[in-house]
């Protein structure tokens, strides 16, 4: 996917640092959010998800 | 702790419910009545009737499910369930109204304007701009009104359901705002910011994520309170959930491209689109599966309950539009796919299934509960579940047939190498398909007809309370003791605002970097020196083109392919469309393809366009285009040329400074040319004057279509 990316701009310096960065961003976010959500306790998780059946 | 008393609002969820059911009708019965003219075109009910035109009426179409039945449907859900969520009443009462009562006049304003024309041409965008003003004023509202809402609430944790509320929020305004860009030159008349690719790649960065999050993560929102609220269980996973929403939210935003295949843009971007709509299986099956296993040993319960029943098969409906969607931007797909009642299928299958039986599903539980009354009749309920099954399955069938019917069609080659196939041959094999869905929505109607007299008569048998009350706790904040770090997604799990912010950045990371590009790099858009800029009369003519909704039905794009250079000439251009303010491209071809209309061997008489805009059949044995006989009525009215001709240049389209003055002098020429040469062709000296109509206007835009960069042609 880079090359298509690289070939059009060119003109920009250091550019094909932009999508590596972009994906970074994603993936370590991703990757964060995960861990998060199977640290979870397993209380927090029933108690949220029992939130619309309490009302 | 002693508990505090409020009230629920429930009347503000009452109006929006009836009206996702009135706007629902009339969506759906604008939609039959497009299907139907799809095989009867020359019926005299709509026959020569402006308003009533296939090209008109199809944004009323649109429009009217996905902002009037979808949204009203959306708020409707979110207004009930919000407050439960956040045990709280809505944030402000008055907001509520201003909601409401704005987003109805914006969809009668809609309902208005589209039957006459006036449009921006952009699909799904096509209000002009002082409605898409107050689309931005009241969306703003009702953020305001939500944030509101969710910032005095009850409960610390914020639901799963609210994330998919607040993303399409913030996500909705951005789309809205970056596509509705554009330059007024009357009251009601603008022309697109952009030009050519950048606007088609703006214009399909907001389609597809219009589907996104206006039609999908709201939904998937009221899928997340309302079926384990009706199933009267938790979610199958509340981690899976989370999992599901940061994935969807910031994948969805880049895949937009998908929708320009093989077309002008840079195949970069293409490919961007390609393997982020692949990606988008994934988080899209996740909930999916997530919506279905929540009814895990408790299917028994959909036999009897009405909501669980519609809410299974919108959400599987879900799931095969999901993953139909990626497959169908795959490359080698598209290129079958891509312009055919394919896309058509595809969609129905969405809207129909998922929004409709969402919505269905929603309204099934919530009108008796708003009227504290059992349902009326579960039989009913039952017959409208199986009609609607049945309406989806007969409408989507016959076009998927359709779709391949004509993709291979197109493509198929004699072994002397001329295409087997004429374009209309390919219209006519696909008729019968035609009528299949006009049956298969009539029951759909029908099945709606039948609900909506189960509601009324749910609603006689009840009463309805317009406040109910409830009590709850006041939020306490647990603070962390001293010493102890506080885990920054349960920080920002307790702050809407800060929460809305980082779903803004991340959506904006993928716009930005999918559309930066395009913008920023000129070797993008090679510039080609021969394409210059409309004639006055060409750019009235254009205008006429958008007025009358042509692009619903003809694509101006000749992809890189062998039948379609054979059929309609050179391959497009991206350097053809720099002064496309808006762009044309369509994503139709119901017609044939006309970026090459004036050209090659597509060239035909100003006559010819005459008699075809007429009476379509006289010039096309068994065409299907509507009669325009109004154009040659309609005296063209260029009152405004000299304000256009300035518009576009402060768009910079490269007129001379002082042309504007010029330009009526030039519009007059060239018409009264064309008129003549109607007159001459026809063998008829004393044929009508022509050259103050429109129809002329509209030819000349048709005999320039292509011919910028054909360089043979023009000398």
């Amino acid at each position: 996917m880079l090359k298509f990316i690289k070939n059009h701009m060119e003109s920009i310096t250091g550019i094909e640092i932009y999508p590596i960065v972009s994906f970074l961003i994603f993936f370590s976010f991703f990757v964060i959010v995960s861990i998060w959500v199977f640290k979870l306790k397993k209380s927090k998780v029933s108690e949220y998800s029992n939130i619309p059946l309490n009302d | 702790m002693k508990l505090e008393s409020f009230a629920y609002d429930n009347a503000t969820v009452k109006k929006f419910l009836f009206a996702t059911v009135l706007w629902g009708l009339i969506g759906f019965l604008v939609g039959l009545i497009l299907a139907v003219q799809m095989f009867a075109p020359y019926l005299s009910l709509w026959e020569n009737v402006p308003i009533l035109s296939f090209g008109r009426l199809r944004p009323l179409h649109t429009n009217a499910v996905i902002f009037a039945f979808v949204g009203n449907g959306m708020f409707a859900g979110i207004y009930y369930s919000l407050q439960r969520l956040c045990k709280t009443r809505i944030f402000n009462d008055t907001l509520s109204k201003i909601h409401f009562w704005g987003w109805q006049l914006i969809i009668v304003s809609a309902a208005l304007t589209l039957p006459l024309g006036i449009s921006t041409g952009k699909e799904y965008a096509e209000l002009e701009w002082p409605i898409d003003i107050a689309i931005a004023l009241v969306w703003v509202v009702f953020g305001w009104n939500m944030i509101g809402t969710i910032l005095k609430r009850r409960v610390q944790h914020i639901y799963v359901a609210i994330w998919f509320y607040l993303a399409s929020f913030v996500t909705v305004a951005v789309l809205h705002i970056v596509n509705s860009i554009e330059l007024p030159v009357s009251i009601m008349k603008s022309y697109s910011w952009y030009a050519g690719v950048q606007d088609a790649l703006v214009q399909w960065w907001y389609g597809h994520n219009a589907v996104a999050f206006f039609l999908t993560t709201p939904y998937l929102g009221l899928m997340y309170y309302f079926i384990p609220k009706a199933a009267n269980r938790p979610v199958y996973s509340y981690r899976l959930s989370i999992i599901h929403f940061w994935a969807l939210i910031f994948i969805y935003i880049w895949a937009g491209p998908h929708h320009l295949l093989y077309t002008a843009l840079p195949d970069w971007a293409q490919t961007l689109g390609v393997v982020f709509s692949i990606m988008l299986i994934a988080p899209s099956w996740g909930g999916m599966l997530n919506g279905l296993l929540t009814l895990r040993g408790a299917w028994d319960k959909v036999r009897d309950n009405a909501t669980l029943k519609f809410m299974v098969v919108a959400v599987t409906c879900y799931g095969m539009a999901t993953f139909e969607g990626p497959m169908m931007s795959l490359k080698n797909v598209n290129a079958i796919s891509h312009f055919t009642d394919w896309t058509i299928a595809h969609v129905h299958v969405g809207a129909l299934g998922w929004n409709g039986f969402m919505t269905f599903g929603m309204l099934y539980y919530l009108i008796p509960k708003l009227y504290n009354t059992k349902l009326y009749s579960s039989k009913l309920a039952n017959v409208h579940f199986w009609l609607g099954t049945l309406g989806i399955l007969l409408y989507a069938v016959p076009m998927y047939f359709a779709g391949f019917t004509q993709g291979e069609m197109w493509k198929d080659f004699l072994p002397s190498g001329h295409l087997t196939y004429e374009f209309l041959e390919t219209v006519h094999q696909i008729i019968p398909m035609y009528w299949g869905r006009a049956i298969g929505g009539s029951i759909y109607i029908v099945g709606a007809l039948v609900m909506l007299y189960n509601m009324v008569a749910t609603i006689k048998s009840g009463s309805f309370s317009k406040e109910e009350n409830a009590e709850a706790a006041p939020l306490t904040i647990h603070e962390t003791p001293a010493g102890h770090k506080e885990h920054w997604h349960r920080w920002i799990e307790k702050r809407p605002v800060q929460l809305t912010l980082l779903s803004l950045v991340v959506i904006l990371i993928g716009g930005a970097f999918e559309m930066m590009p395009t913008f920023l790099v000129k070797s993008n858009i090679p510039t080609i020196e021969s394409v210059k800029p409309y004639t006055p009369l060409e750019l009235e003519g254009r205008d006429l083109y958008i007025r009358e909704g042509c692009y619903n039905c003809h694509s101006q794009m000749v992809r890189p392919f062998r039948d379609e250079v054979a059929r309609y000439g050179e391959y497009s251009k991206a350097g053809e469309f720099v002064y496309d303010h808006p762009f044309q491209w369509g994503s139709k071809r119901t017609g044939p393809d006309l970026a090459r209309e004036g050209t090659g061997k597509l060239k035909r008489s100003d006559s010819w366009h005459y008699d075809h805009l007429i009476d379509p059949i006289s010039m096309s044995t068994g065409s299907i285009m509507p009669k325009y006989g109004w154009l040659e009525e309609n005296v063209l009215d260029a009152s405004n040329l000299e304000g256009k001709i300035n518009g576009m240049r402060k768009l910079g389209v490269p007129y001379p400074e002082g042309y504007e003055t010029e330009a009526m002098a030039d519009l007059q020429a060239q018409a009264d040319s064309i008129a003549n040469n109607i007159a001459t062709e026809l063998n008829d000296p004393g044929f009508k004057d022509l050259s103050d109509k429109e129809i002329v206007a509209l030819i000349a835009y048709l005999q320039r279509l292509g011919t910028d960069i054909m360089v043979e042609d023009k000398q």
